[in-house]
């Protein structure tokens, strides 16, 4: 491997490192409106801004919904757009999501994931975010502020790969990691431009059999955003799904890319596992929540139990293939939930996790775990408590209670 | 902000024929459709690379069935609610490009939107790019209500007339509010350039549209666009109903520039000479969604009507600077 690019420690919060990295993405168009815990991620763009230190055009909008739509059209126009927003604001977008998605626009946003109102909440869970893996966006969660750093910039490059054309969510959990100060190693800008390098735009061919760059361009006219009628509606969908399929390949590729430039990489891009490989009983966890979980595996290991710990980094395209190869052989596995699919049959990790293993010959039993709604804090004294209850499900293969809530009032 | 507007335009029969369309035949829209009308003028008066964003509506539909369009310009449609968001992104993304030295002419902007898009769902991305002083003009094809979903009332929607949201019934005769004031609300965002018009007198429109394209920064247009199928009204009297709407003082044409109110000729003639403001009931009359309203009972709407526009038609007036 070659010696990683020269690199400068700094303390940020994870909202900090988000920001400095969409600068030195050198993104064409920010649109964003403040809601927490997101809020320092467009201050501190709005300092780059005001102090000249970035080049992008800075639209404070009125909503979120505008949010997404000036970034969306943006996009169109053939600049590099980015945003940020969080619970309620994601909630308010949501419409325009599906627009995005469905126009192919490469648009990149981080998440500070916070719970949903009512009531009002404003600390950190999935919720948000969860609600819209539907939305044809690529999903990815992080673990730390260095993470949240290395995974905008990965996002412009999965984004904007003409195979993928996708929009793309990273989430990073609301205050845990959106406002706790940590080490950041970061690249300099130089090499972070040269990594993602200029957006390419994918070309069509026109009427008159003319190759040109997809956006609107007075040049070239182009309709964008058309109405579709059931002759046609379909196989745009169906596209879509195509993206997500090369979305697979290609969140592999930028990490492997990303650990060759930096020295750092998250497990294949899609899943991060530890201490995987010969685990008895194992964990699947998504965000901050498994840097606690590593602990108590530690712990555990060290008193002779076999646990180990897959994170689910990539929530969209769902890597099915990596979560059958890596926990088909173990003797029980838990799923922890940082949402609630209510009426459902538990959380919506849970249930993915499930589905994925189903085919398996050997599927093993699979329990559910909904825990640190509205920002409860859940301490590694009660993940110890899920392993604990993972031998005993091992050890009988059998799951008395499907769905249970960690560290909750009942 | 600084608002060229000191050349004088003027388009002819002859420029309006000659200069290429830029919405196109074979769209889909209704025999009479005074949106269409409008939307095929006014693209005449575009003076260069021009972008166009629309909001879902009647023209929005019509116009752009994949794999079709009728648009021989760079045209973008997402949603209802975010015709001037949809600008305000692409003003940026210009102005990014712009600086980076990837562009090197100026594209003008124009977002069109229905009166549900502006009026009603569209109005806080409208204000919140106004406020944000994006460089784009508005055009608003106003044809009273929410006709492609099968004419439901907006708040464009007059007092008094029928919509399949306000029907005529036994109890209630129609629309119980009055129209909002649109157009008093943008002039309230203090912006450089807001006009009103129609398509008969389509001069006028067409050196409003050039006019708000001109300024440095947002720039809006109210247009009145007559719908038949969504008023009951005969397909071919689609312009003769945007001209008696400004005779009856239903719909004033008038231009702000800076702030500055000017009537338009058309309504300059009747302030100048009252006599010539003709009764509401000429434009009422052959129009299905008022109907109703021609029985004892419901005689008082029609007064109702009367007064409010005389009401609005004097403070307009006061409003205006002399001619």
């Amino acid at each position: 491997m070659k010696e990683p690019a020269k690199q400068e420690t700094m303390a940020l919060n994870g909202d900090e490192a988000v920001a400095l990295a969409a600068k030195q993405c050198d993104v064409d168009v920010v649109a964003a409106y403040p809601i927490t815990p997101q809020t320092i991620i467009v201050e501190k763009f709005s300092e780059y801004v005001a102090n000249g230190e970035v080049q992008t055009e800075f639209i404070c909008t009125e909503s979120e919904h505008s949010a997404m739509t000036a970034c969306l059209a943006a996009s169109l126009t053939g600049a590099r757009a980015f945003t940020a927003s969080a619970s309620a604001g994601l909630a308010l977008m949501h419409e325009m999501l599906f627009v995005t998605s469905g126009c192919r626009a490469p648009v990149v946003m981080a998440v500070a994931n916070r719970a949903l109102s009512a009531p009002l909440n404003i600390h950190g869970d999935q919720s948000d975010s969860m609600a819209e893996r539907d939305s044809g966006w690529v999903h990815i969660y992080v673990e730390s502020s260095q993470e949240a750093y290395d995974s905008i910039i990965q996002a412009f490059k999965i984004a904007e790969d003409l195979n993928v054309s996708l929009p793309v969510i990273v989430g990073l959990d609301g205050f845990t990691l959106s406002h706790s100060l940590e080490n950041v190693d970061v690249l300099s800008e130089d090499t972070v431009k040269q990594f993602i390098g200029e957006r390419q735009l994918p070309t069509v061919v026109t009427h008159e059999g003319k190759t040109v760059p997809l956006k609107l361009d007075p040049e070239n006219p182009m309709t964008m955003g058309p109405i579709a009628f059931p002759n046609y509606y379909f196989e745009f969908k169906r596209q879509q799904q195509e993206g997500m399929n090369n979305a697979l390949r290609r969140i592999q590729e930028v990490n492997s890319e990303y650990a060759e430039l930096s020295g750092r990489s998250y497990g294949n891009g899609l899943v991060d596992t530890y201490n995987l490989e010969d685990a008895e009983i194992a964990v699947v966890c998504v965000g901050s929540t498994c840097g606690t979980l590593k602990v108590v595996v530690d712990e555990l290991r060290q008193e002779g139990v076999k646990a180990g710990l897959l994170r689910l980094r990539t929530f969209r395209p769902l890597p099915v293939e990596d979560l059958r190869k890596s926990l088909a052989n173990v003797a029980a596995i838990a799923v922890m939930d940082k949402s609630m699919s209510f009426g459902g049959l538990g959380g919506a990790v849970f249930c993915e996790i499930r589905h994925a293993l189903y085919d398996e010959k050997q599927h093993p039993p699979i329990v559910n775990y909904i825990y640190g709604l509205g920002g409860r804090d859940t301490r590694p004294s009660e993940l110890r408590g899920v392993f604990e209850d993972l031998i005993g499900i091992a050890k009988t293969g059998r799951v008395e209670k499907q769905v249970n809530y960690l560290g909750l009032r009942e | 902000m600084t608002t060229q507007t000191t050349q004088e335009w003027n388009f002819t029969a002859k420029d309006i024929a000659t200069q290429p369309d830029l919405f196109l035949s074979g769209h889909r829209a209704c025999a009479g459709c005074g949106p269409a009308t409008v939307l095929r003028l006014i693209m005449k008066a575009t003076r260069g690379p021009t972008i166009v964003t629309e909001a879902t509506g009647c023209m929005e539909v019509v116009s752009s069935i994949y794999p079709y369009t009728s648009w021989n310009l760079p045209w973008l449609h997402t949603a209802f609610e975010n015709a001037a968001a949809n600008a305000s992104g692409i003003d940026a993304a210009l102005k990014a490009m712009s600086k980076k030295g990837k562009l090197k002419e100026h594209i003008d902007v124009i977002a069109l939107a229905g009166d549900g898009g502006t009026y009603d769902i569209g109005l806080q991305a409208l204000s919140g790019a106004v406020e944000r002083g994006h460089d784009f003009l508005f055009v608003l094809y106003d044809n009273e209500g929410y006709m492609n979903t099968g004419i439901q009332r907006s708040g464009g929607t007059p007092l008094g007339a029928a919509t399949t949201t306000t029907p005529a019934g036994k109890v209630i005769p129609g629309k119980l509010e009055k129209k909002k004031p649109i157009t008093e609300i943008m002039l309230a965002h203090d912006m450089p350039y807001v006009a009103t018009a129609i398509p008969y007198y389509w001069k006028d429109m067409l050196v409003k549209v050039r006019k708000g394209l001109e300024v440095e920064g947002p720039a809006f247009l109210h247009v009145f666009a007559p719908c038949p199928r969504g008023w009951r009204s005969e397909p071919g009297k689609t312009l003769e109903y945007s001209k008696l709407a400004v005779e009856t003082c239903v719909f004033p044409v008038w231009e702000a520039v800076n702030g500055k109110r000017q009537l338009s000729t058309p309504s300059k003639l009747i302030a100048l000479a009252p006599q010539k403001k003709r009764p509401v009931t000429d434009y009422l009359a052959g129009q299905g969604r008022f109907r109703h309203l021609f029985t004892p009972q419901n005689q008082h709407i029609i007064d109702e009507m009367q007064r409010l526009i005389d009401e609005r038609w004097q403070k307009l007036t006061q409003k205006c600077e002399p001619a």
